[in-house]
């Protein structure tokens, strides 16, 4: 029996389906419940008590609000493009779960391991705009296309800003194979990591992860109070439930590749550390749990910044990609190349 | 399989390019044109070409037709006006298509071009790096090549931005480097006021 399954999971389609499986559900119930934490999270971050009523302690919140979302009836909007009207929502999410096939987690642990994997996530964001797009010009509403208007600008603005903020990574780690810039980050622990070197780079790149996924204090796609919802707010039940869905990933996905590309991924900060002892001990090993807890503190990040900021003004964000961030990487690559020439140790030192 | 993979993609990119030109709306248009960018991107995945398909994708889709569709949406185009000429200016647009297309055949079609003419190329190993070889090739044999083009796109920068850069001395900007500066003492001041006594 166990013969049997071991020979089935050898097919090469077999196995690469169970893969893409054993990514996508834990993904989607992180999601789920990533929705629950951030309203808990803010919830006490405003003395209030957040969700608490389905469930035991709100556990099933998450849950019922996907039920109530299935059940409700998806409206088309009279003048509305109703192939485009679909076709947006699945862009957004498909580019959105595309993109986790080549983030790995682990040395071994990764679905496809291709050479280009930093492009080939750049390229899939820079696809999920049209989602935005498609639902803006397709619901045939005034709010909608301001939205659209609004987020196309953005997030081309802020791409090249992370775009360069990649390039510094990529220079130290001469690879822009993922599994081999955690790699080159390897050695040394805690100081080892790319954070340390290319700290302006690092924090540029989560802001502009921050404004790519038009989340708090960059939600101006948004814009509840000016624009009621932004692109999709002629969207309902299931439809929404996708974009909801989509943003979610993104924020996962920004906030894993933070860790993995800064902060060393799954190796542990007291890898070769004598420290207390602590690099004989199993906390030493690297593992999945030193990256899931990561990526934690980048996802925790996320709500602190909606409970914490208010939302900019649209030309002070445009001021901030263009004139800040986009001439700070710039210079730092400069930097990251003088670093490069005179082999700084740890992390330049030609291996 | 690989054979299967092209003519997909082929026929996909040749009828998306076909809509294109053929649908009336040019929102619609602009999606096709993505979608056409999208199919030459995969072909070029099958050419082991992975690092220029997946730039393809970043720039074409992701940047310059982004930029398209927002002048699009926001252009108030006449349907009607665009048809209006079609009749009249037939005969001319045959006339430069039946020439392009003879110039076309005459260079691609015939014997120069001819497939028994090449050797198929070699399949590369599993660890063959597109990227590397490309720059490889890009620092060393074709610095000059590629400065240059780094140069006129500099230039390119430097026109658009000299033609909407005017001097208007007459409106009113907001300096927001003062405003980011702003103390909260310079807006607010905190007064110690004595209790007085109710007469």
């Amino acid at each position: 029996m166990l013969d049997l399954i071991l020979s089935i999971y050898e097919i090469p389609v077999i196995n690469i389906l169970v893969k893409i499986i054993a990514i996508l559900v834990p993904l989607l119930l992180t999601v789920a419940y990533f929705t629950y934490i951030e309203r808990k999270v803010i919830g006490y971050m405003q003395v209030r008590i957040g969700p608490n009523r389905v469930g035991p302690r709100g556990w099933l919140q998450p849950i019922a609000d996907a039920m109530k979302l299935m059940f409700k009836e998806i409206i088309f909007p009279s003048g509305a493009n109703r192939v485009l009207f679909i076709i947006a929502p699945t862009i957004a999410i498909s580019t959105a779960l595309a993109a986790w096939a080549v983030v790995p987690f682990g040395s071994e642990m990764v679905l496809a391991d291709i050479n280009v994997a930093l492009l080939y996530i750049l390229a899939m964001t820079s696809i999920g705009v049209y989602g935005v797009i498609l639902a803006g010009w397709s619901s045939n509403s005034k709010y909608a296309i301001m939205s659209t208007l609004r987020t196309a600008a953005q997030v081309v603005s802020y791409e090249i800003a992370m775009g360069f903020a990649l390039v510094g990574v990529v220079m130290a780690a001469r690879s822009l194979n993922i599994g081999e810039i955690v790699m080159g980050q390897g050695g040394s622990g805690i100081l080892g990591w790319y954070m340390w070197p290319l700290m302006p780079l690092f924090v540029i790149y989560f802001v502009s992860g921050v404004a790519e996924t038009n989340r708090a204090p960059f939600d101006v796609a948004e814009g509840e109070s000016e624009i009621v919802a932004g692109f999709h707010v002629e969207y309902s039940g299931i439809l929404f439930a996708i974009f909801f869905l989509a943003e979610y990933a993104n924020m996962i996905l920004i906030s894993v590749l933070a860790a993995l590309m800064f902060m060393g991924g799954w190796l542990s900060p007291f890898e070769g550390v004598s420290f207390l002892g602590l690099g004989s001990t199993f906390l030493a090993g690297s593992s999945i749990i030193w990256l899931i807890s990561k990526t934690v503190i980048f996802m925790f990040l996320f709500l602190w910044f909606r409970a914490t900021f208010p939302r900019y003004r649209y030309d002070q964000i445009m001021r901030l990609g263009w004139k800040v961030f986009i001439p700070i990487t710039i210079v730092w690559i400069y930097v990251v190349g003088i670093m490069y020439y005179v082999e700084l140790a740890p992390w330049f030192t030609k291996g | 399989m690989e054979t299967i993979l092209f003519y997909v993609f082929s026929t996909f990119m040749v009828l998306s390019a076909l809509m294109v030109i053929t649908v009336h709306n040019p929102v619609r248009a602009a999606f096709f044109l993505v979608l056409t960018f999208f199919a030459s991107a995969a072909v070029w995945l099958l050419l082991e070409a992975e690092f220029l398909a997946v730039i393809l994708i970043i720039v074409y889709v992701g940047a310059v037709m982004v930029l398209f569709l927002f002048v699009v949406m926001m252009l108030d185009v006449n349907l009607a006006e665009l048809k209006s000429g079609f009749v009249k200016n037939l005969p001319i647009a045959l006339a430069v298509a039946l020439v392009m297309f003879g110039t076309i055949y005459y260079v691609v079609g015939g014997s120069q071009f001819d497939i028994h003419n090449f050797v198929p190329p070699e399949r590369h190993a599993a660890d063959y790096s597109n990227i590397s070889e490309l720059g490889k090739v890009l620092y060393t044999e074709y610095v000059f090549a590629f400065e240059i083009a780094a140069v006129i796109l500099l230039v390119g920068i430097i026109a658009a931005i000299s033609l909407t850069l005017r001097r208007r001395p007459n409106t009113r900007h907001q300096k927001i480097e003062e405003q980011v500066a702003v103390k909260s003492e310079d807006r607010l001041r905190v007064v110690k006021l004595e209790p007085q006594e109710r007469k």
